[in-house]
């Protein structure tokens, strides 16, 4: 159990609670979507310091855990070409593919280098003109246009050994499709800040309104939680359902219009699969056809992938709301950071690894202390 | 890696065409493109993902969100050294890799 003189400002958090407590009257069912909330709330057990009532579900918002495995092993086959230089962010190291992740990859020989930008990884092509580079692009609308920019930035340097492998999702499509699902029991969201701070908020009126659910754009510090979910529960508890900006400081209504201006001309809407949720119309962007020489799924005509995911492994479930990790039976056991199963347990934004790195003392003894490795840094 | 981190801009330049900055983030220094937030300035706050400024940012929040990514060590996973990280939690090769996990991965 966390208390709240941790929290940045105490007395605020304190008021703020108050509040929520002071509010609620029936339970009711919070989604937040992306997964560097789930880590602060864990982290600083907000679930714990609610009312009862208030029950936070964790949505499917980590990129690197909803990434599909076929892509994760077309980035393996992709990798392992002498080649080819791949560059990836640090948090795709240890996301499990069929069999291997790109970590072992470089320790069987291959090419593979971690970039802090997609902008690195054109330096890097400029200064290996023989080689092939790929840049492994993942994520939201937060990480789509860097990745635009760096592929717009090789065309129009003429940059001809460097292409993208490109995942990218949306959230609107994911809500869409968790509230359509039969066994949803989500009420209203926590929309993810960042994505917002991006696309601005044009795109919920409309969810909110069909599915009479309130969102609140919510930032992922503590304070930040906590203010989204009481603006959250008085709608709820008025019957109100409408889009409310909990995060005014890093998101305007427009979002970013040059970086939204990029995103059109670079990528076109498609549907897209979604790790251990299967998938979701329109919920995903490819590079438009302007744009399709600098694919590198055509490039390296990567097919014929078998993909195997561990049939242990439930974070399908978990990322819809549906299961709390520590509900897994593998959890703590055959799945831990060290040996992960899904790609939940080893994302910095995975909600397995939000409950084994802060909730591990809660839970049962599993394996033996010493088989396990720290927890990442 | 969805998470942005708020830096202050310390230099401008232009290279290939394109508008770029030093950024510091409470201490790490790091080369940030400006092309979505063009007519941010020296001395201004930006929240910075993946290399890129995405939207301005007021000082104050700029400071107190740097201040508890610094005492959450979330700097240190943001701009720590990855393969460290992913090393320490592999540990590949060791001899203690655990049986049954290893054989349920493959
Ligand atoms: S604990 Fe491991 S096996 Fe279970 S859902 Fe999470 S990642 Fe999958």
């Amino acid at each position: 159990m966390k208390y709240i003189e941790e929290f940045q400002d105490p007395e605020l958090a304190r008021r703020l609670l108050d509040d929520i407590h002071a509010t609620v009257t029936r339970p009711w069912a919070l989604m937040e979507v992306c997964g560097g909330q789930t880590h602060t709330i864990i982290r600083h057990g907000i679930d714990q310091l609610l009312p009862d009532q208030v029950e936070l579900i964790h949505g499917p918002g980590c990129p690197v855990c909803v990434t599909p495995l076929e892509v994760i092993d077309k980035a393996l086959e992709i990798a392992s070409r002498p080649e080819v230089i791949f560059c990836s962010f640090g948090d795709m190291l240890r996301v499990p593919g069929t069999g291997r992740d790109l970590f072992r990859v470089r320790a069987e020989g291959g090419d593979v280098r971690v970039v802090y930008s997609p902008l690195d990884a054109l330096r890097i092509a400029q200064q290996n003109p023989t080689r092939q580079v790929v840049f492994f692009g993942i994520g939201f609308e937060t990480t789509a246009p860097p990745n635009a920019m760096t592929v717009h930035q090789a065309r129009k340097l003429g940059i001809r050994n460097f292409s993208l492998l490109v995942s990218h999702v949306r959230v609107p499509p994911a809500i869409e499709a968790i509230m359509q699902s039969p066994s949803c029991r989500v009420q209203g969201f926590l929309a993810a800040g960042h994505v917002c701070s991006v696309m601005g908020v044009a795109e919920y009126p409309v969810l909110a309104e069909r599915h009479r659910v309130p969102i609140v754009v919510t930032g992922f510090e503590p304070l930040d939680i906590l203010e989204g979910v009481r603006r959250a529960v008085r709608q709820l508890e008025r019957g109100i359902h409408t889009v409310e900006n909990a995060y005014p400081r890093a998101v305007r209504p427009e979002g970013n219009p040059a970086a939204l201006a990029m995103l059109e001309d670079v990528f076109e809407v498609t549907d897209r699969a979604w790790r251990g949720i299967g998938t979701i119309p329109g919920s995903g962007w490819r590079l438009s056809e302007r744009y399709r020489e600098f694919d590198a799924e055509q490039r390296f005509s990567v097919t014929g992938i078998q993909t195997r995911e561990p049939a242990a492994c439930r974070a399908g479930e978990v990322l819809q709301g549906l299961l709390k990790p520590h509900e897994c039976e593998a959890f703590g056991t055959t799945c831990t950071p060290r040996n992960p199963l899904g790609a939940t347990m080893v994302s910095s934004e995975g909600a397995c690894a939000a409950y084994y790195l802060y909730r591990r003392l809660e839970t049962p003894p599993a394996a033996p202390a010493h088989l396990e490795a720290s927890p990442v840094a | 890696m969805c998470l942005a981190v708020p830096g202050r801009v310390l230099e401008i330049e232009e290279k290939d065409g394109t508008r770029m900055a030093t950024v510091d983030f409470g201490g790490v220094v790091k080369e940030v493109c400006l092309e979505y937030l063009p007519d941010l300035k020296v001395g201004e706050y930006a929240i910075v993902h993946v290399g890129f400024a995405l939207q301005r940012l007021d000082e104050e929040s700029a400071r107190r969100t740097l201040a508890l990514f610094a005492d959450l060590g979330m700097l240190q996973e943001e701009f720590g050294d990855p393969w460290e990280a992913a090393a320490a939690m592999a540990e590949l090769g060791g001899s203690e890799v655990d049986g049954t996990a290893e054989e349920a991965t493959r």
